[in-house]
């Protein structure tokens, strides 16, 4: 469970201060399904940073569990981040040289599991994701759709606690964004996730029961029936 | 993971990883070229100093040189000859036999210095320089002058006493004069000295027991030259010595004409017990300067010589080349390498930089800073070490390039020491004779240029390699240790 009690973030460009967040306080429930949206620019991929322990919010604190990632160090967050939240990118972010397995062995490297069970769960995990016939297959290979389904089994390969997703279907074309959507929907159903999402797609977000909107920084949450 | 990721990314980067390598290859290459061209010029140099002190010597010891007393006329060589009246063409022949550089230790510390502290041996030698004049000699006639006396006399000071002046008229010389060098060599110990740089071409070296023997070794040119063959006899100041062998140089000159046993020498040149130069062979040659100074300061009135005091007054092409290399070649292969290093570490981090997002991946995958920064490092060592191949590949070409061309070099040996140059002097004979002494000390070889490439030149380019690798590597490290997770957002592609 996530309790953000005024968090703010603020970035230097220059002169000038950017406040990306300007306090923000939120709950999230374990098993939640969380949905952001906002204008571009608003803050949203900030507010998921602090989530994801990648960045230290200026002030206020983040409690994951009642651990404040805000207070913890770089070594502490790093395990965190191993351990407890997978990740999901707009562009996907696979490694280019590395294959379909080896892109989702990476999140298994820091948790020290053996080469050869590394293999095999990587190899479920993308199984999972209906890519089992395409474990050797490097992202170049691969379509967009493809992709993201490696980035998903390299973010859920690790079983986590928690999902974020970047604006997961903004690099794909609209074939495939029901695709992707599909497979998260049934991910955090069959893991019992933490689901965060930031998404542009309004169509996504009318569906969802709980729906955060982030404008210049600040947060408003709407509650469906 | 460490080793597929970087077998993964080196495979698929080739090219990029081919630029930073060549760059190190080339700076490598240079080193490799340049080193062995450097120990070419110090073998061909060691061919110039084994010529003059034979195989094996590390150092040699003289008497230490002392300025020419007042008195010490007498040591110059002198010849008598009897004038003949006018009628008389008898031939008269003189031998001089003159110890090279007048300078002479005593037998002694020849022992003295074998008992020094790092000395494995050490072997006396007496150089000596024989000049032979033959001719004929035809006493001059005194004509009295008419006028003496006269009016027109100009009187000089004290002049005008009287006595008869005039000139002397139709003295003659017709004479011829031989000039070669001998050398007694310790026949009980034939393991130093000049004989080792030559090789017996025929006939036999000396016993151990021919220390009383009337024998001789020739060296072959000046052999051709006298038309000497073995069993021949050849007359020094009146002694007969036996041909028993001929002796070829390995390379360049020869030390002396003539080689016969030590005591025979210091019979010839009536130095009872004496030696111009110790050879000295040193127990470590490591510790060749260490053993330099015990001798210098325990035996005093002595002048050491090691190869590398020599070696300082090589001149001419080959030491031209040879300070090319140490200088030009030297900083030339830095500047490369500097070059080279500074060349893999910029690209190694801007290769860093085109890869933010991946590594910032990575860190928010829960990779330590510290992997990522190993991985960014093996990467580029093994550049580095590609390099290094390329490097030793190019740089073993270009040195036996070099051993294939073998260009000649010339070496002049400067003519430090010796001294005691004669001729010229009014109360000398009016032609100069070349210098007794200078025979050793200056000398014109010519030696090809190879470029041996030894294992330390070898290890010295893999540790190159290793240490390219690494500065590329923490270059890129260092980029790449900054990196945050939320890199992992950044949209720069
Ligand atoms: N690393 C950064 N440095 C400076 N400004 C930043 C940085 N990251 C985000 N910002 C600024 O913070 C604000 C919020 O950005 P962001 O959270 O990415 O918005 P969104 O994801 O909603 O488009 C924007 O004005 C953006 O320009
Ligand atoms: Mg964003």
């Amino acid at each position: 469970m996530y309790e953000l009690r005024g968090v703010t973030k603020q970035y230097r460009r220059g002169k000038e201060t950017v406040h990306a967040l300007a306090g923000v306080d939120l709950t999230i429930p374990d098993g939640d399904r969380l949905v952001i949206q906002g204008p571009t620019g608003g803050g949203k991929s900030t507010l998921l940073q602090m989530l994801g322990g990648l960045d230290r919010p200026t002030s206020g604190s983040v409690e994951l569990d009642g651990t404040d990632l805000a207070k913890l160090s770089e070594a502490k967050l790093t395990k965190v981040r191993s351990e407890s939240i997978g990740f999901v990118f707009q562009s996907f972010n696979l490694i280019p040289t590395l294959n379909a397995q080896e892109n989702v062995e990476t999140a298994l490297v820091p948790l020290g599991v053996k080469a050869a069970e590394r293999r095999e769960r990587a190899a479920e995990a993308l199984k999972s994701v209906g890519l089992g016939e395409r474990l050797t297959h490097l992202p170049s290979e691969m379509s967009g759709g493809q992709q993201q389904r490696v980035a998903i089994a390299r973010a859920l390969v690790k079983q986590p606690k928690v999902l974020l997703a970047d604006e997961p279907t903004g690099n794909l074309d609209e074939s495939m964004r029901d695709e992707i959507m599909d497979v998260l929907e049934t991910m955090w159903k069959e893991h019992g996730l933490t689901f965060i999402m930031v998404t542009h797609d309004s169509a996504i977000a009318k569906k969802a029961p709980r729906v955060a909107t982030i404008r210049k920084g600040t947060i408003t949450v709407t509650e469906r029936a | 993971m460490f080793f597929t990721y970087l077998r993964r990314e080196l495979r698929r980067r080739r090219k990029a990883a081919l630029v930073v390598a060549s760059g190190l290859a080339l700076g490598i290459a240079l080193v490799i070229v340049v080193s062995s061209v450097s120990s070419g010029m110090k073998q061909a140099q060691g061919k110039v100093l084994e010529s003059l002190y034979g195989l094996g010597t590390d150092m040699t010891v003289t008497k230490a040189a002392t300025p020419p007393e007042e008195g010490d006329g007498d040591e110059r060589p002198r010849f008598r000859f009897d004038a003949q009246d006018g009628d008389s063409d008898e031939e008269q022949s003189t031998d001089r036999v003159m110890v090279q550089g007048f300078q002479t230790l005593a037998s002694s510390t020849v022992t003295e210095v074998g008992k020094q502290d790092g000395v494995s041996e050490a072997v006396g030698g007496l150089s000596l320089n024989v000049v032979k004049v033959d001719g004929q000699f035809t006493r001059g006639e005194f004509q009295q002058d008419q006028n003496s006396g006269g009016s027109e006399q100009q009187g000089g000071p004290g002049g005008g006493t009287g006595q008869p002046q005039g000139r002397v008229q139709g003295g003659g010389a017709d004479f011829e004069v031989n000039s070669y060098t001998v050398y007694g060599t310790d026949v009980t110990n034939l393991d130093l000295g000049p004989l080792t740089s030559s090789k017996i071409t025929k006939g036999r070296t000396f016993k151990s027991t021919e220390t009383d023997a009337k024998v001789a070794v020739a060296d072959s040119s000046y052999a051709k030259e006298k038309e000497l063959a073995l069993g021949d006899t050849v007359t020094i100041s009146g002694t007969k010595f036996e041909i028993v062998g001929i002796a070829t140089p390995d390379s360049g000159d020869a030390a002396a004409n003539l080689y016969i046993p030590l005591k025979q020498a210091q019979t010839l040149a009536d130095s009872k017990d004496k030696v111009t130069t110790v050879y000295v062979k040193a127990t470590d040659s490591q510790q060749i300067d260490a053993v330099k100074s015990a001798i210098q300061k325990n035996i005093s009135g002595t002048t050491v010589t090691t190869s590398a005091d020599l070696a300082d007054t090589v001149s001419g092409s080959l030491s031209t080349a040879s300070n090319l290399a140490s200088n030009v070649g030297k900083w030339l292969s830095i500047a490369v390498l500097v070059a080279a290093f500074l060349v893999a570490g910029l690209l190694t981090m801007s290769a860093v930089s085109r890869r933010v997002r991946e590594f910032g991946t990575l860190k928010a995958l829960g990779w330590k800073s510290g992997r990522v920064t190993r991985q960014v490092v093996g990467e580029a060592v093994v550049n580095g070490l590609l390099g290094g191949v390329l490097g030793i590949a190019l740089g073993l070409a270009g040195a036996y390039a070099v051993t294939a061309v073998s260009p000649t070099l010339q070496a002049q040996l400067g003519s430090t020491g010796g001294g005691g140059a004669m001729g010229g002097g009014p109360s000398g004979m009016g032609g100069g004779m070349g210098g007794p002494g200078r025979q050793t000390a200056s000398k014109a070889l010519e030696v090809a240029l190879t470029a041996p490439i030894s294992l330390s030149t070898v290890g010295l380019a893999v540790g190159l390699a290793v240490a390219g690798g690494l500065i590329a590597g923490a270059f890129g490290g260092w980029r790449a240790s900054r990196l945050r997770p939320a890199d992992a957002l950044r949209r720069v592609e």
